[in-house]
């Protein structure tokens, strides 16, 4: 690290530390998870070369692993602005040193999302045709649209409310960080018209984002249910999808806030009660979530139709009922255990509930998009679907490259937002004050 | 302008496969090995697959390919519309315009949309023997059935030299051509006159999945009772 240490002292010290000192675990972590992605690389570089046919894709399982994950990172995406932008307009004290580290997760996990369509074309290098030969009538291209419209409004959304801390850090420190932080600044200097300015914006944003997060979603679960294909064409989708992302979007919070706070010792700010709180929500949407797949699949099975019912067996009883059951044990069973108990919900309940959450969040999606496509109306000879080494590598190097981006954000900018704590206490003392005033005049 | 159909008599038809064989020759349809074919790799834009087509007995092996639907649930969802129902009514390939993205073959009800998983190969000799009418389709793409579309254009470019219309004879499709047990007839469905509107006229006509409202042009002939 060049000359960028703190000049002077700042109340703050412990938020800022660890985004200007950088530790030896740091590094460790940053060259194992960099050895991932450059496996993945390799991998990727393998599959452009031979094509699509080093997957263990085949007909009719056209899609696999990559749109898998990219359904459930669009999920997980609705961890930070969503959950965010409705805590700021509700107001809730307590989301404050939790908010950045959410919108983080949205802006970073897109790209992965986005990635994933891409590794999964034959024709990578025809991507463009897209924009250049555009048909409005695709589910794909509504999906490209909405998911362009959130990348760029969630970015600007984790921007905004940096602005004040980016120029906290201008002030802190020297050499490349100041230059860095001067041009990313832009010109702040915390005058009250610049404060009003920045609160109005963030309010706006935090409303329009809500719609978009919500179309993003209900968009992805489109590409399925547009089509005919049985127990895919399902007008619950939309918000089924959404009620899934934001369940699997508040477990990877919890997941990250756990991590950050353990290692950057952040425990002063990110307390019990924040993960409590995120737990209820959780909690909620489990159950939310429980009545969305119950509702899908009892009409299904009530409804005996056919081919919907050849799908539903295979997803039950079938080939895919290790994956439908285990989603059904970590999405249900084992955060409503943890989270419904009080004594439970700490943090250790909560993070346990949310890994299992996630894990069986992308279970969820792999049961939706796998099991129909093997089961088609027509009678062609069909194939069990094994992903291939270059399909579990890639998957690997997008979870390892997404820390590894997280990683890199935690050493640029502070992960709790500095003067959003500043203003709570403020307004605390504030509240104090004038307490001890009406005390003091009666 | 014509609406090309395919109208094919399930009594008459023996499953002697000439008509897969035929066209994988008369469309490059590269060839495959066992082990592709055991992984869901094989590319055929013919196949037989058995399906109950009668109330009772055992199921038919019935030729499929695309079925040409007047509203194809595949061309709706492509993002770049590279495959779309063209005037004549033949549902359409770019293979140039492809992205591979596989939308098209997951929407198609009747999974006869297929994709180039390599770049295809053949054995030294038969190289030379691809039909040079027919493009050689890339790896990442998706292709399937187009009616022989290329021999459309011959037979109109044929009959124009000729200072004459196109007539229903002219233009033949590779599997009906070769079908041995005369089991194929293809035309104009419009054109009251031809064998295959009246074909399609038959009690025994039945539109595979018709319920699904894709309203295929390839009809079937169900075997008599």
């Amino acid at each position: 690290m060049d000359g960028s240490f703190a000049r002077g002292h700042d109340d703050y010290e412990a938020i800022t530390r660890p985004v200007l000192t950088v530790g030896r675990s740091f590094r460790r972590w940053t060259m194992g998870l960099g050895a991932v992605v450059l496996w993945a690389v390799f991998a990727w570089v393998w599959q452009l070369w031979f094509g699509l046919g080093e997957t263990g894709l085949n007909r009719p399982v056209y899609w696999g692993l990559y749109i898998t994950n990219f359904v459930f990172f669009i999920g997980v995406s609705h961890a930070g602005t969503l959950i965010s932008a409705i805590l700021r307009i509700v107001n809730a004290e307590w989301r404050r040193p939790i908010t950045r580290m959410a919108e983080v997760i949205t802006v970073l996990v897109l790209f992965f999302g986005v990635g994933n369509v891409l590794l999964d074309l034959g024709r990578p290098d025809r991507a463009l045709d897209v924009v250049l030969h555009p048909h409005f009538r695709s589910p794909l291209l509504w999906d490209i649209m909405s998911i362009g419209l959130y990348l760029a409004a969630s970015s600007f959304y984790l921007y905004l409310p940096l602005i004040p801390d980016i120029a906290r850090l201008r002030d802190q420190t020297t050499g490349w960080r100041h230059r860095f932080y001067t041009r990313l600044s832009v010109g702040w200097t915390g005058t009250p018209r610049q404060w009003h300015r920045l609160e109005r914006a963030i309010g706006v944003m935090a409303i329009a984002v809500i719609p978009i997060a919500v179309s993003v979603h209900t968009v992805v679960s489109w590409v399925f249910a547009m089509t005919i294909q049985p127990m895919w064409h399902s007008t619950i989708f939309g918000p089924y999808f959404v009620v899934g992302a934001i369940f699997s979007g508040i477990a990877a919070i919890i997941i990250a806030m756990a991590i950050v706070r353990k290692v950057y010792a952040l425990e002063r700010y990110l307390q019990p009660i924040h993960f409590n709180n995120l737990g209820l929500l959780l909690l909620l949407m489990t159950c939310l979530w429980f009545y969305f797949t119950f509702a899908e699949h009892l009409t299904v099975w009530y409804g005996q139709e056919p081919e919907e019912i050849k799908v539903f067996n295979a997803r039950l009883y079938g080939p895919f009922a290790p994956y439908f059951w285990t989603m059904v044990v970590t999405c249900l069973v084992v955060p409503f255990a943890i989270l419904a108990n009080n004594r439970t919900r700490t943090v250790r309940g909560t993070v346990v509930a949310s890994i299992s959450v996630t894990i069986g969040m992308w279970l969820e999606r792999f049961a939706i998009v796998v099991p129909s496509l093997s089961n088609p109306r027509a009678p062609i000879h069909t194939f069990t679907y094994v992903p291939s080494w270059v399909e579990l590598s890639l998957m690997a190097g997008c979870f390892a490259a997404f820390v590894l981006l997280y990683m890199g954000f935690t050493k640029l900018f502070p992960c709790v937002s500095i003067w959003e704590l500043q203003q709570e206490e403020a307004s605390a003392r504030a509240d104090d004050s004038a307490r001890v005033e009406q005390a003091v005049e009666v | 302008m014509a609406r090309w159909g395919l109208v094919i008599d399930l009594d008459r038809c023996t499953a002697c496969q000439a008509c897969v064989v035929a066209c994988k020759h008369e469309n490059n349809v590269p060839f495959s090995t066992p082990a592709a074919s055991n992984s869901g790799r094989l590319l055929t834009w013919i196949q037989l697959v058995a399906v109950e087509t009668r109330s009772h007995g055992p199921a038919t092996p019935m030729p499929l390919m695309c079925q040409q639907c007047d509203r194809p649930p595949c061309t709706d969802v492509c993002p770049t519309s590279a495959t779309y129902l063209n005037a004549e009514g033949i549902v359409a390939q770019i293979y140039a315009r492809c992205i591979g993205c596989r939308y098209c073959t997951n929407a198609c009800p009747y999974s006869v949309k297929l994709f180039n998983w390599q770049t295809p190969a053949w054995p030294e000799p038969m190289t030379a023997l691809r039909n040079p009418d027919v493009s050689v389709r890339p790896k990442g793409v998706v292709e399937k059935c187009t009616f022989c579309h290329h021999r459309l254009m011959r037979a109109r470019e044929q009959a124009r030299a000729e200072g004459r219309d196109l007539a229903n004879e002219d233009y033949v499709p590779a599997c009906v051509q070769t079908c041995p047990a005369e089991a194929m007839v293809f035309g104009d469905l419009d054109d009251p006159h031809s064998e295959a509107s009246a074909w399609a006229e038959s009690p025994r006509a039945f539109r595979w999945m018709e319920e699904l409202g894709t309203r295929p042009k390839v009809v079937y002939l169900r075997e008599g009772e």
